[in-house]
């Protein structure tokens, strides 16, 4: 804190230093305003969340998250939900700030208690929720001040499914297997293979093991992500986000390698 | 702890970027009696394909065509503000609005966000009210021109020299005693498209995927075998005379 007022800013009237005893040129920080800094628009992700992926299925969509959020390296806090529901027909999933995740969170849920209210015989499905959070995310971007996240919204609603992106620039678009962050360039190949072409044939049991397979690929290689993780299933029965559940990893390979750690021979 | 003063030091910020590049091309060609503007479908960023459908060439009006290039994002909001304009002329005029008019409308919509542009290059296509095939193309902040055809995005320097050639006859002689023609046939203009569209699939590798091909006919125009062409569907919606229709074919996928 720097204590001398006449550093602080422009005089806000002449009693103080009325008669300019101290000249401008030799004031500390002069031609600055010190009050610029006092909005702090861009950012930084701070603690972040790694991965969303989703798939396509017969039935519906099937989502999954890790249970981590990271401070840069550190895996911070390990039982985070990055599977939120919207309503009866959605669930939204979120890689990148979790803080901005939380709050998106908060403004989706008093949107749903507003609809509520209307009681109108109308409810919001994932295509309405997509759109209102594409419009929320453009409008921040816009204003210079995004919202850090890369957001997948899945649902079904009257007989239709329903999967699509959105990011922090607001760029929207769907396809029948999506994944945010590191999964993009991971897991994104894999779902393609598995799923492109089957949407319509894959049942709740094998678009689960084409989810967990990929989460286990992305625990494998991101270092950012944690072996923790939940599944969002959605469907004409509604919206179903399972327990935190364990990956089942073997890691047995490791003593072939040659040439990393301390080895004998 | 100690404290180590740094006087007046200013917060350290790493500028947030609001744009974003998601590949793809577009073109338009203008006929006599006709207008052709097509787009791919694929939506990158850097190496990653976003999705294999997305749409960027949109109708507007029964006579008007409006294709974005560049951040997708821009190009949304942008047609979705265009079309909202287009809807407040219908009610107060209870007609749609002409294409020229279109044309001034995106200029200045444009040229408002001269200071913040919309990272989108656009290109208009469709029937005028004298009943000729138009094609107009913008740069994002809102200069436009009337042309007979026009590429623009990622692949428009491996198309537009294609067109010139092909469609100005730019660098070819007419044989003694002929002429160049001033306005191509329907079914040639649209082989065009497609070979524009496949070469430029081949050599770069923002492009492929899916081919959206709109086709307007001005009032009273044949068909001009538009018919025997495979994936077409009519989206004509008044009878006010204009047609439009759309081809969807698929690109490589690679």
């Amino acid at each position: 804190m720097d204590h001398f007022p006449l550093s602080w800013g422009r005089p806000r009237n002449d009693a103080v230093d009325a008669y300019g005893t101290f000249p401008i040129q030799q004031r500390p920080n002069h031609g600055q305003d010190t009050f610029s800094s006092g909005i702090q628009h861009t950012q930084q992700p701070i603690v972040t969340g790694t991965s969303v992926l989703a798939i396509k299925f017969k039935d519906g969509i099937m989502m999954a998250a890790d249970n981590l959020a990271s401070y840069g390296s550190l895996a911070r806090f390990r039982d985070i939900k990055r599977l939120h529901a919207v309503g009866e027909h959605t669930v939204i999933g979120a890689g990148g700030d979790m803080g901005d995740f939380q709050y998106i969170q908060s403004i989706m849920d008093e949107l749903m208690i507003d609809e509520f209210a209307a009681q109108d015989g109308h409810a919001l499905g994932p295509a309405e929720v997509h759109n209102y959070l594409s419009e929320l995310m453009y409008a921040r971007r816009s204003k210079m001040d995004p919202l850090w996240n890369a957001i997948l919204v899945g649902g079904f609603k009257d007989g239709q499914r329903f999967l699509a992106f959105v990011d922090l620039l607001g760029t929207t678009y769907s396809a029948s297997t999506l994944a945010t962050g590191y999964g993009a360039h991971i897991a994104q190949p894999l779902l393609r293979r598995a799923v492109e072409g089957r949407e319509d044939t894959l049942d709740a049991a094998e678009a689960e093991k084409i989810i967990e397979q990929s989460m286990q690929v992305l625990f494998y290689r991101d270092a950012r992500s944690l072996d923790k993780y939940q599944i969002a299933t959605i469907t004409a029965e509604g919206v179903k986000i399972s327990e935190s559940r364990k990956l089942e990893t073997s890691w047995s390979f490791a003593e072939g390698i040659r040439g990393y750690g301390a080895q004998t021979q | 702890m100690q404290h180590v003063a740094v006087p007046h030091a200013q917060p350290q910020q790493r500028q947030f970027n609001p744009y974003s590049e998601n590949g793809g091309t577009i073109l338009a060609i203008a006929g006599a009696n006709f207008s052709v503007i097509a787009g791919d479908t694929r939506q990158s960023e850097g190496y990653s394909i976003q999705t294999r459908y997305a749409p960027k060439v949109f109708r507007l009006t029964d006579k008007a065509v409006l294709a974005t290039n560049g951040f997708a994002a821009d190009g949304n909001m942008f047609v979705k503000k265009v079309r909202q304009r287009l809807e407040w002329y219908r009610h107060a005029h209870a007609k749609d609005m002409p294409l020229r008019a279109i044309a001034r409308l995106i200029q200045t919509m444009l040229y408002a966000r001269r200071f913040f542009p919309y990272y989108v290059y656009n290109i208009l296509g469709g029937i005028e009210e004298d009943g000729s095939g138009a094609v107009y193309s913008f740069d994002p902040v809102g200069s436009y021109e009337r042309e007979a055809c026009r590429a623009a995005g990622a692949a428009s320097s491996l198309v537009q020299p294609f067109l010139d050639n092909q469609i100005y006859f730019k660098n070819q002689t007419p044989a003694p005693g002929t002429t160049h023609p001033a306005h191509l046939p329907l079914s040639h203009v649209l082989s065009l498209v497609i070979d524009s569209f496949t070469s430029a699939t081949e050599r770069h590798i923002e492009v492929g995927d899916g081919l959206e091909i709109y086709v307007v006919l001005a009032k009273g125009s044949a068909l001009q075998g538009l018919d025997a062409i495979q994936g077409l569907s009519e989206l004509t919606t008044t009878d006010d005379g204009e047609r439009m229709f759309v081809i969807r074919r698929n690109l490589k996928r690679d």
